[in-house]
């Protein structure tokens, strides 16, 4: 018996050595030489596998890094301006910080705003909802509320608020990594540069009928009335195809623009509430979140 | 036997309650509002503008390109604007609208119902009127008709075939047609002949309208070319494939065209069209369109001029009844549900079904079981269960090996399922995307 | 109008047919070869099955409620099928306490675990019966005589087969000591409670056929299986292999190839694979009644091919329209 157990420990062990010998020589034939500092750069970057920098994955990003030698267009929305300050050190290169970004909903047409005309009783998605009509309301750009932005967010940013039936942003998870903007099929997240403190002005509208239908279906639409662009004394706005766009970089957030909309489109977000008016709706936060109607607008500027 | 096609098909309830009634032609509405995109293809071009005087069947927008059609003004009066207006699509377009001030033809149109069946025009002469007259398919798809009439080089048509199957439930209109205008059909049949240059016709009818069939085959009992071929009634034998299966036994290959395997399709509608085009030099501006739904008073066909708001065909078919739950333009299979009753009649409108609420809305989605049904209705041999989950996790590449691009949205599977899955919603999606992939590919 | 109209893409309108109408189907088939059971059984088989339904509904309700905390749905019938098929597959003298195992294997472990109802790889059912067999196999084997009054037990015609044949006793001998084929037809015979009548079982095949639930594809496959592959082996040598209507009636062939593999959720999706899935079967199945230590063999068939399922799902097409490439 004995001798069995050693003839066959014996013969596993051949077995075993030959097939490391073949095996290391085959590795050794067939290796692809990679660039040692691919894994470098992977090991910096955040791992999320998101596509937010456009893409296929970190790895492909390390090894995009790598090959061009040079970071410039090369950008982890995740991992932010200290994750490129490692790469760069790794890779011995430079980089330019880039200004944080934040994803912002570009529709307030909540369901008191925006009255429903019909009802949708298909699968839930935007994206159907989107390819066979204009919605339940009588805005065909507004937000369709089935949360084809909240599928797509990998990090938990963004929800669908039941009261409004609109998609919220949560300002601290929120990456940038832009996969809310491709799965909206109205086009209506952006993502805009990130103000100190959070704070955000932005017409939260993207009609572009004439000002009349816009506002027949929704009370809170941006008319392209073009007083905004009147009002603003750093050449931030543009009014094109009946539709008003702040441009973040040359906003100075002075809330003028907020306070003449004769419609409320125009939101401001995290600014403390206004000493004039008494009648605003402010929150605890110090959110102002919509304009009341046109009237006290009116009242508010000729005061000013 | 009666021929059929051989893989999947439904027996969904038929419903053809206006089956009876003549087709009744409605008055003149006072204002008309034609879409310019009415057909596949690019929309046509308005050469019209706000204020101009028109008459019934004057050019007013003209095809932009080799597959488009020409639109021609439903009645006579005055241009009073070209805005979006609302069209069953579900989202506003491009259409001219036009005060209706009486009933003025244009001169060259024969308006007598005699039948005028002598032709000895060439195949080039029909194909330029069809084309001048802005037809294009009524069976629904509105693909431009002088298109199919000239194939592509190296491909040559063997066989005509009509499709006089209108396998929707509740849809009338074709079969009302061919009782009543068999011998214009027929004589539009011999043009399309003439035009294909072919010397076989096959008017493919379901056997659920035997009155259809007798008097066809009467009008065509001393012509040899043409025969009437009753269909076994199943959903969708009037799909094109489905139909050329059962009437030739070949079936068009993937992403081919039916004209690969010899044949032309045509809806009898499109084809009495073809007749008053060429024999009488009327354009296309007026359809016969099915008003029915259990809850309607006087479910009718009505002859109705192209623009016509579908609210004034409600009306006539009895009012709105309280309990509306659907307005749908076209069948319960593949038609669209619209929102309001001032959607326009446009040429590809073949009817308007009335659901009551009870019967509007979709049971609650439970999970796939895997009963396979979807797969054993599928007319096109496809796997509805695996397209959908593809679909939705956005797994395009596989939704493009299943053939998930073969799909012709017929609804059969969202008929059939037992768990209630929205499987076309998602195989829409689906084809949508991947033909954006295939586009950009190309490129 | 006052009410809002309701937009929702097409089609409009739907088939009569529910998941909750396919499962009762099931279960009316399921009836006759049930009703027999207690002819024969008596008042054990109303005891295994009510046991056996119960805990299986019970286990499913609790799981969806308080692990997966979803909104329990208990009716559409399939716990009752699961229960109803894990009675069938054991003796009608095993202990509640058994039963209850055996269903908590069955819904827990084969159904729960992936997700509820259309989510399993395996037939849980199977799943509980093979647990059961494994970790019970005294209790599993001993099978009740008929109509017995004082618990005596005796073989079924697969172990007594099995047996003589591992003893070295030629066919033709040990025939006379098996049941008539008339009695495997009928159902005289020993055996788990909703194998022995092949009648009632063909009864129930007939409904389900007629009513659309299944197609012929599974079960006829799976029979004419084991009948050819049985029959070639006997006609090799008919003293060492016993003739294929006789394996065809006996054990649970017949409640295999009817009710089991069909099940819809781990059987393929069209025809030509469920042929090949039913021809696995039926291969499976006679290897292990001849060559394998266990009498009967359809259980781990059944099992094996399921788990087959999704590779004749991935490489088995249906017939495209237009031709496959």
């Amino acid at each position: 018996m004995s001798l069995t157990i050693i003839y066959t420990i014996v013969t596993l062990c051949a077995i075993g050595t030959f097939a490391a010998v073949i095996l290391y020589f085959v590795a050794q034939k067939f290796k692809v030489y990679e660039d040692p500092r691919i894994d470098k750069v992977e090991s910096a970057l955040p791992g999320a596998n998101c596509g937010g920098c456009g893409h296929a994955g970190c790895r492909a990003f390390a090894e995009d890094c790598v090959k061009k030698n040079d970071l410039a267009g090369l950008f982890c929305p995740v991992g932010g301006n200290d994750c490129m300050a490692r790469v760069a050190g790794i890779l011995g290169l430079e980089v330019v910080a880039q200004a944080p970004k934040v994803a912002v909903v570009r529709c307030n047409g909540t369901c008191e705003h925006r009255p429903r005309v019909n009802k949708f009783d298909g699968a839930s998605s935007c994206a159907i909802a989107s390819s066979l009509y204009s919605g339940e309301s009588g805005c065909q750009y507004g937000c369709l509320g089935m949360g084809d932005c909240v599928e797509a967010c990998k990090f938990d940013a963004i929800h669908i608020n039941p009261e409004t039936g609109l998609p919220e942003v949560d300002d601290e998870k929120c990456v940038a990594c832009g996969a809310c903007v491709s799965a909206c099929p109205k086009n209506l997240i952006e993502l805009r540069k990130k103000a100190p403190k959070d704070r955000k002005i932005y017409v939260s509208c993207r009609n572009t009928d004439k000002g009349g239908i816009a506002r027949k279906a929704c009370t809170v639409a941006c008319i392209g009335c073009g007083k905004c662009q009147k009002e603003c004394n750093f050449d931030a706005i543009t009014i094109a195809s009946n539709l008003a766009f702040i441009d973040a970089d040359k906003c100075k957030l002075c809330r003028k623009c907020v306070a003449v909309c004769p419609t409320g489109a125009i939101l401001e977000f995290n600014f403390p509430p206004r000493k004039i008016k008494s009648e605003e709706p402010a929150d605890i936060a110090g959110k102002v979140t919509s304009k009341p109607a046109a009237p006290e607008n009116k009242t508010n500027s000729s005061e000013n | 036997m009666v021929k059929t096609f051989k893989t999947g098909g439904v027996h969904p309830a038929g419903n053809k309650i206006s089956a009876g009634k003549a087709i009744e032609e409605l008055p003149l509405p006072k204002t008309v509002n034609i879409p310019v995109a009415q057909h596949i293809g690019a929309p046509a071009a308005p050469v019209v503008a706000k204020g101009d005087k028109v008459k019934t069947g004057q050019v007013i927008a003209r095809s932009s390109g080799f597959v488009s059609a020409n639109i021609h003004s439903s009645a006579s009066g005055t241009v009073v604007k070209i805005e979006n207006i609302y069209d069953s699509s579900g989202y506003p377009k491009t259409g001219i609208v036009i005060a209706v001030e009486g009933d003025e033809w244009l001169e060259t149109i024969d308006r007598s119902t005699a039948l005028k069946a002598d032709f000895d025009l060439d195949s080039k002469a029909i194909t330029d009127k069809i084309m001048e007259a802005g037809i294009v398919g009524l069976g629904g798809a509105t693909f431009p008709t002088h298109v199919k009439l000239m194939p592509p080089p190296g491909m040559k048509a063997e066989v005509l075939i009509i499709n006089g199957v209108e396998c929707e439930p509740y849809l009338t209109a074709d079969h009302r047609l061919m009782l009543e205008k068999g011998a214009e059909i027929v004589v539009g049949a011999r043009l399309l002949m003439k035009a294909l240059n072919v010397e076989k016709a096959v008017i493919g009818v379901e056997n659920n309208k035997p009155d259809a069939i007798k008097n066809l085959q009467e009008i065509i009992k001393d012509d040899n070319r043409i025969s009437v071929m009753p269909l076994h009634v199943k959903y969708p034998q009037g799909g094109e494939k489905q139909l050329i299966k059962a009437v030739t036994g070949r079936e068009v290959p993937s992403g081919a065209l039916p004209i690969a395997v010899g044949a032309v399709v045509s809806n009898v509608g499109t084809v009495f069209a073809v007749y008053e085009a060429v024999q009488k030099n009327k354009p296309l501006f007026e359809r016969v369109v099915t008003v029915t739904g259990k809850s309607l008073s006087n479910p009718s066909n009505f002859k109705v001029r192209i623009g016509t708001a579908i609210g004034e065909l409600i009306e006539a078919a009895g009012g709105l009844p309280e309990d509306t739950g659907k307005i749908i333009s076209g069948g319960p299979m593949m038609g669209k549900a619209v929102a309001t009753t001032e959607v326009a009649v446009t040429k590809g409108t073949s009817g308007i079904l009335i659901m009551k609420e009870d019967e509007s809305h979709r049971r609650p989605m439970e999970n796939c079981i895997r009963c396979a049904r979807c797969v054993s209705v599928c007319p096109m041999g496809l796997e509805p269960f695996f397209l959908m989950t593809v679909s939705e996790k956005q797994l395009w590449d596989k939704a493009e090996e299943n053939r998930i691009m073969d799909c012709i949205e017929c609804g059969s599977c969202s008929f059939t399922c037992p768990a209630n899955r929205p499987l076309l919603d998602y195989i829409r999606l689906g084809k949508s995307k991947v033909g954006a992939l295939i586009r950009s590919r190309k490129k | 109008m006052n009410k809002l109209l309701t937009i929702s893409p097409s089609p409009h309108v739907h088939a009569t047919d529910s998941v909750n109408k396919i499962m009762y189907r099931v279960i009316l088939a399921l009836v006759p070869a049930l009703i027999w059971s207690v002819v024969v059984f008596g008042l054990d088989a109303v005891r295994v099955t009510l046991v056996s339904v119960i805990s299986c509904v019970a286990f499913e309700f609790v799981i969806q409620k308080y692990i997966l905390k979803v909104t329990p749905k208990i009716s559409d019938g399939s716990a009752v099928i699961t229960g109803i098929l894990l009675a069938f597959n054991v003796p009608a003298s095993l202990p509640w306490w058994i039963i209850v195992i055996g269903a908590l294997a069955a819904i827990g472990v084969g159904k729960m675990s992936f997700g509820g109802l259309g989510n399993n790889p395996f037939n849980p059912a199977l799943v509980g019966r093979v647990f059961l067999l494994i970790s019970f196999p005294v209790q599993m084997t001993s099978w009740p005589a008929l109509h017995a009054v004082d618990g005596t037990t005796t073989a079924t015609p697969l172990a007594l087969l099995k047996e003589g044949i591992k003893n070295g006793q030629p066919v033709h001998d040990l025939m006379s000591k098996l049941p008539q084929v008339s009695d495997l037809f009928y159902g005289n015979i020993p055996g788990s409670m909703g194998e022995i009548s092949a009648l009632m079982l063909l009864i129930g095949l007939a409904y389900m056929l007629w009513r659309k639930v299944i197609t012929w594809h599974i079960p006829v496959g799976v029979l004419g299986t084991i009948f050819i592959f049985q029959g070639i082996l006997w006609l090799v040598n008919p003293d060492h292999f016993i003739e294929p209507a006789f394996y065809l009636l006996t054990g649970g062939a017949m409640l295999g190839a009817i009710f089991m593999a069909t099940d819809m959720v781990t059987s393929p999706m069209n025809p030509r694979g469920q042929i090949i899935f039913a021809v696995g079967i039926g291969v499976i199945t006679v290897l292990i009644r001849n060559f394998g230590s266990y009498p009967e063999g359809i259980s781990f068939a059944i099992l094996i091919m399921n788990a087959f399922t999704p590779l004749i799902n991935a490489y088995v097409k249906p017939k495209r329209f237009g031709g496959n490439k």
